[in-house]
């Protein structure tokens, strides 16, 4: 051993006499059983967490140079897209990453709907995770006033008047969440706060959260079968492997990929043709002109639908709510034994089928200026929306359901 | 608490007037930020014609003068009039209130306008004023109904009148609509450095600038992005293989 490597371990003796390294680096990596069958769907999660990186770090350089005042904002983009060294990259990449964020997320969840890794023993895992969404959908939500843009604008303006709606509190409501009787610079400060400091702050919480509940349960895999079931005589189970070095390794090549379509994104394509960048976003908030189609961004598109299809205002509002914490009852609304889809008879099949289309399709239709026969359109494909939710207790205890193995297969 | 309600009703109620009222100019046009002469005579009729009362307030002359191979000293005689320094953006010194009394509206800063509307529709909307006598500019314009800018560039298109063509509406009655435009006064004789070329060409090199303007880095990011990506896929090629190394013992 030479001299160098006996001082590093040295070192590393002196830290872990005063805090648990290896013994946390053991229990989150080095010996964290993870199943060995982990497919194309479990590498959401890690992705999700590159691209919080990449938010975190884009977003503290973004912050040097960006003025959250409403006569400054616009213009301040525009100087870290011109004259900061690097700013446009810096920019792209946070723009880029908001978009990549919602990818990343929604396949993570569908994982979820296609093994069944939200039934028990993984509720709590899953709400978690639904904490998670719902933070991240206000950071997106508060981040994307701040270029001050028409979007950005009339955006808040619409979502901010949806609280209106509420009985009684409504009116009072919308006046405190703007702090102004217009969307103003008043609301442009406290949506800076939120989106730089407050929301951050509570979703690498809850991130941290999601992982100790994790490694506490265990994970799901492919076949939604239990790992700890069958374990050796040393207390490990059979089909599990160290999740570093095998998952880590793993996991890198599948970072690189993600990397190289974020990177095409990102200097060839960084406004998507309008989906990640929309085109009237490039015009400076103006509260007295109204643009002539106003849509959120594509990862908001599908309950935006929703909230249109629905005729009166308070009811749009309510089964757009629905819509999105639906998803934290899966746990109870799943009656089925079986967690995979390899083992699910064709009724769980089907209704995961429609209930893919009608999310791509209300997310179509959510881009849309609304037409008669689009709203029709988007009232029909809502119901099959929450109809996979309301009747899942029925199909899923009634499904033919085929036996599950005993152990994974690779 | 009504307006808000009205708000959301106008953005339930459909496709707006504007987008309906769109005539368009059909002609297709495909940026290109290549051909650094061209965009050095885009840049020359948008200072000639437009930064007199369109400002492009986030742009510096001298970026401008580094992208697209323009000296200080050129740029000094030949692109800025005023007092400016090279450093400095391009402003306008038409104030808001006398753009406002002049035109009923201040003129939009330019910068990135052609980000917000795309190339091809400026394209269109520089190719589509025509003649019509019930405005205030004494022109309106096919992709910008009733649009308040007059017809800047008149001495080096000329006039165009709308053709009209007489259709049966939805509900039996007789509608005019415009079918073509159709030049009517060719211009007497163009700028001397304007010699040779059509009015598309003057105003495709224009639109290219613009496009160059919207965002100065376009060019150079591509050059960076098959850098990254070439990077990128090297190391794909060596994490692949090491993960193939350790994964020989799961089975």
């Amino acid at each position: 051993m030479n001299t160098a490597t006996k001082y590093l371990l040295a070192f590393r003796d002196w830290i872990d006499d005063r805090f648990p390294l290896i013994e946390e680096w053991n229990k989150h990596a080095a010996q964290y059983y993870a199943p060995k069958n982990f497919n194309f769907w479990y590498y959401f999660g890690v992705l999700a967490m590159v691209v919080l990186a990449i938010q975190l770090v884009t977003g503290i350089w973004l912050t040097m140079n960006y003025k959250p005042s409403a006569d400054l904002a616009f213009a301040s983009v525009e100087y870290i897209m011109r004259d900061v060294e690097w700013g446009w990259w810096i920019r792209y990449m946070h723009s880029t990453g908001a978009s990549a964020f919602f990818i990343v997320v929604y396949l993570h969840m569908y994982r979820a709907l296609l093994y069944g890794s939200y039934k028990k023993p993984r509720e709590l895992l899953w709400l978690i995770g639904m904490l998670i969404y719902f933070t991240l959908m206000g950071e997106a939500f508060f981040g994307y006033l701040l270029p001050w843009g028409q979007m950005s604008y009339w955006g808040a303006q619409v979502i901010i008047s949806l609280f209106s709606a509420l009985p009684v509190v409504g009116e009072e409501l919308s006046l405190w969440i703007r702090g102004d009787f217009v969307v103003s610079d008043v609301t442009l400060n406290r949506f800076f706060a939120f989106h730089v400091i407050a929301l951050p702050l509570v979703i690498c919480g809850l991130v941290v959260a999601h992982i100790i509940a994790l490694h506490e349960v265990g994970s799901n895999n492919p076949d939604g079968v239990e790992i700890k079931n069958h374990k050796d005589a040393n207390g490990i189970p059979l089909d599990g492997i160290p999740f570093h070095p095998y998952y880590t390794v793993k996991d890198i090549p599948a970072v690189v990929v993600f990397l190289i379509l974020f990177a095409s994104v990102v200097f060839f394509w960084p406004e998507m043709n309008g989906y990640f960048l929309e085109h009237a976003n490039f015009v400076p908030a103006d509260p007295l002109k109204t643009p002539e189609h106003i849509a959120p961004v594509w990862y908001f598109t599908p309950f935006y639908a929703i909230l249109r299809a629905v005729p009166s205002q308070l009811g749009g509002v309510i089964a757009m709510g629905l819509a999105t914490v639906l998803f934290c009852f899966l746990p109870w609304l799943d009656r089925s034994p079986v967690k995979s889809i390899r083992y699910r008879g064709w009724k769980y099949r089907f209704a995961l089928t429609a209930f893919t289309i009608s999310f791509v399709a209300l997310g179509w239709l959510g881009m849309q200026a609304p037409t008669p026969l689009f709203t029709w359109m988007a009232r029909g494909v809502s119901a099959v929306y929450f109809l996979f939710f309301l009747l899942m207790p029925f199909y899923t205890s009634t499904d033919n359901d085929k036996p599950v193995p005993d152990r994974v297969r690779m | 608490m009504m307006r808000y309600f009205l708000l959301i009703i106008m953005l339930f109620a459909g496709t707006s007037a504007w987008a309906a009222g769109a005539a368009g100019g059909g002609h297709k046009f495909t940026p290109d930020l290549s051909d650094q002469e061209a965009l050095q005579r885009g840049a020359r009729t948008f200072i000639n014609y437009c930064l007199s009362c369109h400002s492009a307030a986030y742009m510096r002359y001298n970026r401008m003068g580094k992208d697209l191979g323009i000296p200080d000293s050129v740029l000094l005689q030949n692109f800025m009039f005023g007092t400016d320094k090279v450093g400095d953006t391009m402003t306008v010194a038409m104030s808001k209130e006398d753009a406002i009394s002049y035109f009923g509206i201040a003129p939009p800063d330019l910068s990135v306008t052609a980000r917000a509307r795309g190339a091809e529709w400026l394209y269109n909307y520089l190719l589509t004023f025509y003649v019509d006598p019930s405005k205030p500019s004494g022109v309106n314009n096919l992709m910008f109904k009733d649009v308040a800018m007059p017809h800047v560039l008149w001495e080096l298109q000329g006039w165009q009148k709308p053709v009209l063509l007489e259709e049966t509406g939805s509900d039996g009655i007789p509608v005019k609509r415009i079918s073509h435009l159709e030049l009517v006064a060719p211009p007497a004789a163009l700028p001397a450095v304007y010699q040779g070329q059509t009015y598309e060409q003057i105003v495709g090199d224009l639109v290219n600038f613009m496009v160059y303007m919207g965002e100065p880095i376009k060019m150079q990011r591509y050059s960076f992005g098959i850098w990254v990506i070439f990077y990128l896929v090297f190391l794909l090629i060596i994490v692949y293989f090491l993960k193939k190394e350790y994964w020989k013992d799961v089975h």
